[in-house]
């Protein structure tokens, strides 16, 4: 079977061009925009909903992202291996992938109502949001599309995604280029596949970098830092060419 | 022992008359910023009342600050490291605006562009939240003075604590006003909550400060901080907290606060602490024990064994003489005057406070009787039972024994003086009753009620020599460049995000803005190439350049002139280029012309 250059461009070169700017966009951002690099909360202006919808999306969306590296990263033989029947896997996967995909969606769209709704949430709302929470709905209700009517009504015939799609996510880290399996999937697989990719190449622009601020540290380290000044002349580093004039470190040791 | 410096502060509530300027002050240097405008570094609060944001202080409903787990253990009130983790994405106990203020401007043009009408045009007040008409029905200061009666003031948390015996009705009222900035508390509650651990606290000077490009706005110190310090700014996302002047306290200048507070109460200065000690002391299982636990982690600067150990540990010379010099120190040790606010915070606050005696006298005087008589005062201070625990719920976790002690020492004080002051013999059993000397009484009247500059404020400098700045001046203004501050305008992932700003607080300023402050001369350029530059006109006397010469010779001009010459010290203001020359007095020096000594963006710059 030979594959068009469409499916080529969409399935092996969209992907990688997204993945290269998502990791560089976010050593670029890192570097250059620390101050930038924060969560926006608006929950001084509103917590009524917020205390409900907030963690009902992220706990929603951090379940659905280890939904996604079961279903995406861990091939079918290793499950099987583990004496796992499909079976068995297609419950788990089905049950708590619609727990957590229903709090998501429900989470977000309770977000996304008080962020139009809530005046002072609205006005604090950028344009780079507002196109973020698209394509973020997108990739959302996608899945959700994928999981109601693919996987548990079996609308348009049975597709299992662990033989095509995560097969061909696999391959993309592995250098293992195989787009017949995109190019074969149904809409829905494709859509949410090409709307996820163009998140990941959007994501080092939007607030969305507070993902990768999980502050996990915060469980080991000790309750109060302390920091000294820097130990330089004035509070700026010095210009190159004006630094200090200091005494080297003598050599000890064996001559 | 692990000898450590804190920058610490006590204000005297006696003197302070509510006027707000440190609030003003503040505001104007730190927080007169978009996404700050509900951000009071410094609040003046009156009490009783409701404080700033309102009802702070019940740390029930808040949970803010240290508490002690069954076992014993401090934790943090809000809960324990996974707890806090896990309610990361809605904080369960953070302030809403409304218990701050909806901030708000005046839509003033309307006032010059309203069409000719027969009535006279109003500016409306509009949201700075979302840009809407509103009614401005709170803000920072609501119920100043008791404004608003009983119905604000009987939500005090502190009066609710004493509140069966409280008496709220207008002639048996009391008040007075508590400023309030940061504690740079020793066990910051701030700076464990945040799981960023973005907030620290500086070795050298114990300042509690945010780092703003590790904080991702959790907002988790807002809650932890029992003192509701810490604020979230709302367009940057970012914590933000008052600093404690730090580029300034870095130069020997006082804070901002303490620069313009007219009646003179703050003091500032050093104290040694023992780190080690610390948390043994914040846990003290009595909250009545924690005043002297907390004092009890101070460290004598005059013990040989102290100064040896702050040598060893890296404090330099200069800095423990000046704490042996510490008006803090003497405040709260020597004379046992000064009280840490809520220390059952277990925060261990370094913001202290000497408790007003003047709703006392006030309550003595409107009987008739003599208010500065030690004997009326003293029973007066026993029998009026309501301010005493009031003050007590305040400093001393309800124990009214110290405040008590506090109030009679100030009594003394007053009927002691008040001998003197009317040329009458001084009565020695006075100071003997509240367990002082003579001239250790004469000491604290000199500390509290002349209140030197010099003996409010002994504020070692950092140790940044000053080289650098002889840099920025040879080479360029540290703020010309692109995205830098007075550029304006914000990058593309919204408010303040862009390249890193090189610190628009530049240490260098301050020395400059020090210098000036603090030199005698005159800014005068004498030679026919300076030009007079009015940014840096610092207001001493006329620069000549700023007049074109008389040729009758204004009478005026001469006494200014002689002055300049008989000095022989020749007053220049250096070019306007950089590299030029200094003032052999250390006067005031401009970077570039356009940029005075402190920079645009720069803070302290306008003082």
């Amino acid at each position: 079977m030979t594959t068009s250059t469409t499916d080529i461009l969409l399935w092996v070169v969209f992907p990688y061009v997204c993945l290269a700017v998502f990791v560089l966009g976010h050593v670029w951002r890192y570097r250059y925009d620390k101050f930038g690099w924060t969560t926006r909360s608006s929950q001084l202006y509103e917590s009524r909903l917020l205390r409900w919808a907030s963690p009902l999306f992220h706990f929603g969306i951090l379940a659905v992202f280890l939904g996604h590296v079961m279903g995406l990263g861990i091939p079918k033989a290793w499950t099987r291996a583990v004496g796992m029947t499909d079976e068995i896997y297609h419950f788990l996967a089905i049950s708590i992938g619609a727990v957590a995909g229903i709090s998501t969606v429900v989470g977000m769209a309770l977000l996304i109502y008080r962020r139009r709704t809530v005046g002072p949430v609205f006005s604090a709302t950028t344009r780079m949001d507002k196109f973020m929470y698209l394509v973020l709905a997108t990739v959302i209700f996608t899945g959700m599309w994928n999981t109601i009517a693919g996987s548990i009504l079996n609308l348009g015939g049975h597709y299992d995604y662990r033989d095509g799609v995560s097969v061909w996510f696999r391959g993309i880290f592995r250098f293992d280029i195989r787009p017949e399996l995109m190019a074969d999937a149904p809409i829905g697989f494709q859509l949410h596949a090409l709307a996820a990719f163009f998140l990941f190449a959007l994501w080092p622009f939007t607030r969305l970098v507070h993902v990768f601020s999980v502050p996990l540290g915060y469980m080991w380290r000790p309750y109060v830092v302390y920091r000294s000044r820097p130990d330089r002349l004035g509070s700026r580093a010095s210009r190159p060419g004006w630094e200090r004039s200091e005494r080297r470190p003598e050599r000890t040791g064996r001559r | 022992m692990r000898v450590m410096a804190q920058m610490a502060m006590v204000m005297n509530l006696d003197k302070c008359i509510g006027c707000h300027t440190c609030s003003v002050t503040c505001k104007q240097a730190w927080t007169n910023r978009a996404g700050t405008e509900y951000v009071w570094f410094n609040n003046v609060e009156t009490r009783p009342g409701q404080g700033y944001p309102r009802t702070y202080e019940d740390q029930e409903t808040w949970q803010g600050g240290w508490t002690l787990t069954k076992r014993g253990r401090l934790q943090l009130k809000a809960g324990g490291r996974l707890k806090n983790l896990l309610t990361i994405f809605a904080s369960p106990k953070q302030p809403s605006i409304g218990q701050y203020y909806e901030p708000w401007t005046y839509d003033y043009e309307n006032l010059t562009n309203a069409p000719l009408q027969e009535h006279t045009p109003v500016a409306r007040p509009k949201s700075l939240l979302t840009g809407e008409n509103m009614n401005v029905s709170w803000s920072a200061n609501w119920d100043d003075n008791l404004g608003g009666g009983p119905a604000l003031a009987s939500q005090d948390p502190v009066l609710k604590q004493v509140s069966d015996k409280i008496k709220l009705e207008f002639e048996q009222t009391f008040m007075f006003y508590l400023p309030r900035i940061c504690e740079h508390c020793l066990n910051p509650s701030c700076a464990a909550s945040c799981p960023s651990g973005a907030i620290y606290k500086r070795a050298e000077d114990g300042i509690v400060l945010v780092d703003q490009d590790k904080c991702r706005g959790w907002r988790k110190c807002v809650t932890g901080c029992p003192y509701k310090k810490v604020y979230f700014n709302h367009r940057t996302g970012k914590a933000e907290k008052c600093t404690f002047c730090f580029p300034r306290i870095e130069v020997g200048l006082p804070t901002v606060c303490s620069e313009t507070c007219v009646g003179r109460l703050r003091y500032i200065g050093l104290v040694l602490y023992d780190a080690d000690r610390v948390l043994e002391a914040a846990s003290e299982p009595d909250e009545h024990k924690l005043l002297a636990a907390q004092r009890s982690v101070l460290l004598d600067p005059h013990d040989p064994q102290v100064v040896r150990e702050a040598e060893r540990a890296g404090i330099p010379r200069d800095w423990v003489d000046a704490a042996q010099r510490s008006p803090i120190w003497r405040l709260i040790h020597d004379y046992e005057v000064a009280l840490p606010l809520h220390p059952e915070y277990r925060t261990m606050p370094m913001v202290w406070y000497i408790p007003p005696l003047s709703p006392v006298v006030d309550a003595i005087a409107e009987t008739g009787e003599d208010s500065e008589a030690a004997r009326n005062l003293f029973a007066a201070i026993d029998t009026l039972r309501i301010p005493v625990e009031y003050l007590a719920e305040l400093f001393t976790a309800g124990d009214t024994v110290p405040v008590t002690a506090v109030l009679q020492r100030l009594a003394a004080m007053r009927s002691y003086m008040r001998d003197i002051n009317l040329g009458r013999d001084p009565d020695p059993s006075i100071p003997a009753a509240v367990g002082m000397t003579e001239s250790a009484m004469q000491e604290m009247y000199r500390l509290l009620a002349i209140a030197k500059y010099d003996e409010r404020y002994v504020i070692p400098s950092a140790h940044a020599e000053q080289a650098h700045s002889l840099e920025e001046l040879a080479t360029e203004c540290s703020l010309d460049y692109e995205g830098g501050p007075g550029m304006g305008g914000s990058g593309p992932f919204g408010e303040g995000s862009g390249p890193g700003f090189a610190d628009p607080i530049a240490v260098e300023n301050f020395h400059m803005l020090q210098q000036r402050q603090t030199s005698d001369t005159v800014a005068d350029p004498s030679t026919r190439k300076a030009r007079v530059n009015l940014l840096n006109w610092d207001g001493k006397g006329r620069p000549s350049g700023m007049f074109p010469p008389r040729d009758d010779g204004d009478p005026a001009d001469g006494p200014q002139l002689r002055d300049a010459e008989s000095t022989g010290a020749e007053v220049v203001q250096p070019l306007p280029a950089g590299g030029s020359e200094s003032g052999p007095a250390g006067t005031g020096t401009a970077p570039r012309s356009g940029t005075g000594p402190g920079g645009g963006a720069s803070p302290g710059g306008s003082s």
